[in-house]
Formats: C-alpha cells, structure tokens, sequence
C-alpha cells in the first residue's frame, strides 16, 4: 500500500508539472490578450516532434534547448503575422484562427512525420533507474523531468515578481493602455510572452515525448485538459495554475491506484439495497474506470462554485 | 462570352459525368472504414497501407473478374457513429464491399447496419469484411449472413493461450488488463472463465479496464501492477495502449511475463525492445515473419520495401483479400450477391505458411493455424525484424486448425 501511494504521489506530481509547463504559458496569454489559445497543445507537439529530429541529428541536449527556442520563434511569428492582424476583427476571430491552426500544424506534422509514432527515446545518459523502492524502479529520467519543471517554475516566478521585465508584462496584463502610454512596446511584449509560452509548451514536449508517446494525435489528447487547468486554477495566475495542474496530476493518478466503487462504499446496508437498484448503471463502476473524466467534473463544480478559479482575481 | 463559358462548362461537366460512369464501370470500389486519425490511426494506416499494396498486386495481374481494384479510405476515427455515416457514404459512392477491422465496437455497428440497409434494399447486397474485431458476439448473437471475419474471435485466441499458459508452473498470479468496452471485457470474461477451469491454482491479483486509445501515461496502472504481486499480465490492448503500457512497465522495471493478442506494430515491439523484455511478451496470431515460407517471404519483403516503417500487422488481411479475390473471379462478378455463396465454404492456405484453413459457413469465421510467438534478437536465419529494431518474431507454440474450433450460437439468417 505504501509503495503504490508513494510511487502514484511522484507519478501524480510529474504529470501536473508537465501540465504545469503547458498552462502556465497559456494562462498567461490568456490574461493578456483575452485569447484562449487553442492551439496550446499543438505548440506541444511540435515541441517534442522537434525534440525528436534534434535529438536524432544532434542529440538530446542541444534539442532539449534548442527545440524551444524554435518552437518559440514560430510562435512569435505566428503571433506576430498571424494573431495581431486577426485582433482587431475581435475574439470571435482570434479564436477561430487558432482554432484553424491546430489543424495546419497537425496536418503538418502528419505530413512531414506521418501519422504513426515516432520512435523518440529517453537519452542513454538518463535511462537508468534512479532508484528502486520496494520492487519499483523509478527511471532517472522522469525524476529529470520533475527537476526541470520545477526549475522553470522558479524561474519563471523569479523573473514576474523580481524583474523589470516580469514589472512591465505583469502590468500589461492588467493596464495594456497606460503600459503603451509609459512608453513601453505594448505589442512587442504579447510577442515576446507568447513566444516565451509557447516555448514552455515545447519543453514539455522535449522532455514527455520520449515518456508518452511522439505522435500526431498527442495534442488532442492532452489539450482538453489543459483548459481544465487553466479555468480551475484562475486566470493569469501562475501559483493557480500550479496549484490545479498538481491537483489533476494527483487526482488522476491516485483515481486509477483505487477500486472503489458505490457498491463497495455502501456494501451490503440497507442504503445500499436502495441504491442498487437506483444506480444500478453505475453500481460497479470503479473510481479507476472514471479517472478520465473526474478534471472534467471538477471542471464543471469549479464553474458552478467558484467561477474564477482556486486562485484567480476576477470572475470571467 | 459569357455563355460560350456556361456552355463550354456544361459540356465539360457532362464529359466528367460520362467519364465517372465509364470508370465506374470497369472499377470495383473497396471502401476501408478504419481509423485513419486519433488514437486509433497508428494501426488504422497500417491496415490501409496493406490493403494497397495487395489492390496494387492484384492490379499487377489484369485486375478481378475484368475490373481494377480502387481502395477508398473513410476515417472513422474508432468511432461507431462516424462509422455509419462513412458506411453510408460509401454505399452512395457505389462501393458493395466495406472493409473494416479495428474495434468490436464499431464492427458491431457496422454489422448491424449493413444486415438491415440489405434488407431494406434487397439486391444491394453490401458485404462487411472484417479483418481484426474479434468480441465473439460478431460471430455468435449477432452474427450475419453479410459479415465475414478472418481474425480468430477472443475466445478462440484465449482458449489457445490458456492451454499454452496450463503448462506452465511459473505462472502463479496473473493480473488481467483490458480496453473498457465490448471487447476487453469479452478478453477479461473469457481468461477468468478459461483460467479457472484449466488452472485453479492460479489466483487473479487484478482485472482491469481502462478507456479506449486515450491514456498517455500508463504508470500509473504499473504501478498498480506492481503493487499486485502480479508474475503475468494478459492483455487484449492493441495499437497505443499495447505500446504505452509496455513503455511504461519498462521503465519501472515491472518484471512479469506478457501474454498479448497485438505486439506485433504501431510501436509496440520498439517499446518491447527499449524495456528489454526479450521472450518476455508473447503474442498470438495468425503468422509472423521468418516462419520460412517462402510465397510469404516475397510479399513481407515487397510490402516492408515500399511501406518501411510498417510491418507485415494483419497477416489475415492477406488470407481476407486472397479469398475475396478468389471468389469474385470464380463467380465471375463482383457483386456480393453472387460471390458470398462461394466465399461461404472457401478453403484456403493461410498466407504465413501455407497451412490449410476454412471459413465455416455456420457463422462465417475463418478458422486457421495460430502461433504463439515471442519477440527477441534475430537468431541466425531469421530475415525479418520488426520497426528495425533487430529484434524479431520467433515461434513458441502452434495451434493447428482443429484445435480452434470452438462451436456456435450462430442463426444464420440467409437471404
């Protein structure tokens, strides 16, 4: 019992930092500019297909820097011709726009690496395991994986609440207007924090690809999800966005290390009698079955209870 | 002007419409129904990309009673739903034969739907060739006169596997992994029922589901797996969920042994290869490379030369096409209406190694060899290894035709 709570527990905290890589960056843009990037996730993926052919060409370290700085490079190009122009057309349009490109990059990505998975595998300077507990090995890469997240969520902390820089985006989140007025280049900052959220995604691209899976589909997959993190977590705010990316982690994972399901709970009482036969469509199903959608359901009570998140600021 | 230009596009569109006509002709359409995106679209492309390659074979040789084959791809992405609209949008496109595999979910749905749309247009005689859905109810409850199917059912493949697995003394706890719908609960149902009664002695530690193509990350489940004391994992899982779970159990260094119905592609032995469980996975099916045979040897390797990526997945898809073919040009027509009754009682020698199989008019199983492989570095004259990982099939056990028949349930209804 004690290993599978301790191993789920660090198996629960990696999968959120990784969320926590993607949402960070997209719950920042989204309280910039009011776009809800669907294409997130895409940005994801082509970070790790990145990864991939980086790391098959140079290896895995120069991918692990350099796959973000391209991926960021598309994205401020994207943002720079793409977003900005459909802008003053309005949300409606933003969306839609990056609605489409979730489809241009998944087409692409199809077409240069097909639609079956890569094989991108964990670098042989990290495929050992860092340490057996019980009979469990935990492999040093995933461990790897938890540092680096952390270590970009400091940063990334560090340079919004200590720095000029993180002075003038914290301020345009809220006041884009007086910001442009002190003389700061308003645009070019949604730029740079879209390049740099974008970038984010795609380390988390580098470093899940070779433990999911690097495949053409990956994006649809995990986007969904991502939303949920955003809105349970509250906007623009990056210790929500942590708080909700560790708590899905968690949820998820220990939802699927238990059985439980109503006929355990209630057993062979005389509720249970009652119950059975009420429920009788979901008497037996296990807490396991259902790990998938319970963010989802936590989505829909975040909503109805507290529409602006764990720990967002305003009700949107 | 501007009526020499409505003119001229008139007359064009006509000469388009009489040439689909002259085309439609001489072609015979085959329509693929498979996941072609999604979780799904590793194996669904596989499928397609087999099924070119024997329509281009056959092309080759002058075509199938006097017409060229045409493979039409509709992504049904592993949904049943989307699956009757592209079933239906086929027929409106003219094709009588359907081809679909990946899902008894689907294949349920499709059946279903093909059985009633022939009854309620008698003479449109569509056919459902099914190469991979294997839940027992296609071939029992619900079987019909308008389904054939080349994939030994779940029951058959574990009634061989559960005899493989009696004689081992090792095999002490096995914990049970399967997909949440038709068929994993048809794999569950039958390896306890199986189990039980071949070996008492051997406790279930765990009986799993999970959902459909849509985890990630399976270490979680191995965790639970570890945490269960398990020595053996069955699993129905194919495409993703068969690579992923392996790529995870590898990496927490789980040590157990594998019984599986798909480790043969979509990234499942390059995962087998990456945790280093050689002779550790055991699959099994209708043929794998390097069983020596040697027309089968020259079709893998034309196959594997033009699709590289791609292994020979659905040995059966040869034997189905093979068959299919074969019928047509016996009955001399490529509607199902008048090759179906010589389809019904066809023999055949099974693609991998040329041993005899049947289809059993009763419920329209195809019954054939089966081997149980294990998948390990490429001893010395073994040619083929799979996703270049130098790894290979090697044999473990045959099943001969006899051993797999299983009775049916079936009521053919016949038109």
């Amino acid at each position: 019992m004690l290993e599978i709570i301790f191993i789920s527990t660090l198996n629960g905290i990696l999968y959120g930092m990784l969320l926590f890589l993607m949402a960070s960056g997209l719950t920042v843009i989204f309280s910039m500019m009011g776009v809800l990037n669907l294409a997130h996730a895409s940005f994801y993926m082509l970070g790790a297909f990145f990864g991939f052919e980086l790391t098959r060409r140079l290896g895995f370290w120069p991918a692990l820097v350099l796959a973000p700085v391209l991926v960021g490079l598309v994205g401020m190009a994207v943002e720079r011709y793409g977003l900005r122009r459909v802008h003053s057309h309005g949300h409606v349009a933003e969306l839609l726009f990056t609605f489409g490109l979730t489809f241009v990059i998944k087409e692409v990505v199809e077409m240069v690496w097909g639609k079956l998975p890569a094989d991108y595998r964990i670098p042989t300077s990290l495929d050992f395991p860092a340490f057996t507990l019980f009979s469990t090995n935990y492999p040093a890469f995933r461990l790897f994986v938890l540092l680096i997240s952390i270590a970009i969520f400091v940063a990334l902390l560090l340079v919004i609440k200590k720095t000029r820089v993180g002075l003038v985006v914290q301020a345009a989140l809220t006041h884009p207007g007086m910001v442009g007025m002190l003389g700061h280049n308003v645009d070019r900052v949604f730029m740079l924090v879209f390049g740099v959220g974008v970038g984010l995604a795609a380390v988390a691209g580098v470093i899940a690809g070779p433990i999911l899976i690097t495949q053409s589909n990956m994006a649809g997959l995990l986007g969904p999800i991502l939303f949920v993190v955003v809105v349970v977590g509250g906007l623009g705010s990056l210790g929500g966005a942590l708080a909700a990316s560790l708590l899905i982690g968690l949820v998820q994972t220990f939802a699927v290390a238990f059985n439980v399901s109503l006929a355990d709970l209630f057993g062979s009482s005389a509720v249970g009698a009652v119950l059975s036969v009420w429920l009788s469509d979901i008497w037996r199903v296990t807490v396991a079955q259902v790990a998938p959608i319970l963010p989802y359901l936590l989505l829909v009570l975040i909503l109805i209870f507290r529409p602006r998140g764990l720990m967002g600021t305003r009700d949107t | 002007m501007k009526n020499a230009f409505h003119s001229s596009a008139l007359a064009l569109a006509m000469m388009g419409a009489f040439a689909v006509q002259a085309h439609a002709q001489d072609t015979l359409k085959i329509a693929y129904i498979d996941p072609l995106s999604g979780g799904g679209a590793s194996i669904g492309q596989i499928g397609m990309n087999q099924l070119n390659f024997i329509a281009d074979e056959v092309n080759a040789k002058g075509g199938v009673a006097g017409k060229k084959v045409q493979i039409v791809g509709y992504d049904n992405q592993t949904n049943p739903q989307i699956s009757l609209v592209q079933v239906q949008k086929a027929i409106d496109e003219g094709a009588q034969v359907i081809v679909q595999g990946n899902g008894s979910s689907v294949a349920v749905a499709v059946s279903d739907f093909i059985t009633k749309y022939n009854d309620r247009n008698p003479g449109a005689n569509i056919v459902h060739l099914n190469y991979a859905a294997i839940d027992p109810v296609l071939t029992n409850e619900k079987c019909s006169y308008w389904h054939f199917t080349w994939d030994a059912s779940a029951d058959i493949k574990m009634e061989a596997l559960t005899n493989f697995i009696k004689d081992k003394q090792d095999v002490k706890k096995v914990y049970l992994i399967s997909q949440d719908y038709s068929f994993g609960h048809a794999v569950a149902g039958a390896a306890k029922r199986m189990l039980q009664e071949k070996r008492s002695d051997v406790e279930i530690v765990g009986d799993e589901f999970h959902p459909l193509v849509k985890i990630t990350d399976f270490a979680p489940y191995v965790a639970k797996i570890q945490a269960s004391g398990a020595d053996t994992v069955i699993t129905g899982n194919w495409g993703q969920d068969l690579a992923l779970l392996i790529k995870a159990a590898g990496q927490a260094g789980l040590d157990v042994d594998w019984y599986t119905f798909y480790a043969g592609g979509a990234g499942a032995p390059t995962a087998i290869k990456q945790a280093g469980l050689e002779n550790r996975v055991f699959q099994i099916n209708e043929g794998i490379n390097n069983q020596g045979y040697g027309p089968a040897e020259e079709r893998a390797d034309a196959l594997m030369k033009r699709f590289s990526d791609a292994p020979v997945y659905y040995p059966r898809m040869f034997n189905m096409m093979d068959m299919v073919f074969k019928a047509m040009a016996e009955a001399n027509s490529v509607d199902p209406g008048d090759f179906v009754p010589v389809l019904e009682n066809m023999k055949h020698d099974s693609f991998a190694a040329g041993d005899e199989g049947f289809m059993r008019a009763d419920d329209h199983q195809f019954f054939q060899p089966l081997y149980i492989s294990t998948l390990g570095a490429l001893e010395e004259g073994q040619k083929f290894d799979e996703e270049h990982t130098g790894w290979g099939w090697k044999m473990a056990a045959s099943v001969p035709t006899e051993s797999t028949l299983l009775p049916t349930t079936c009521q053919m209804k016949r038109p």
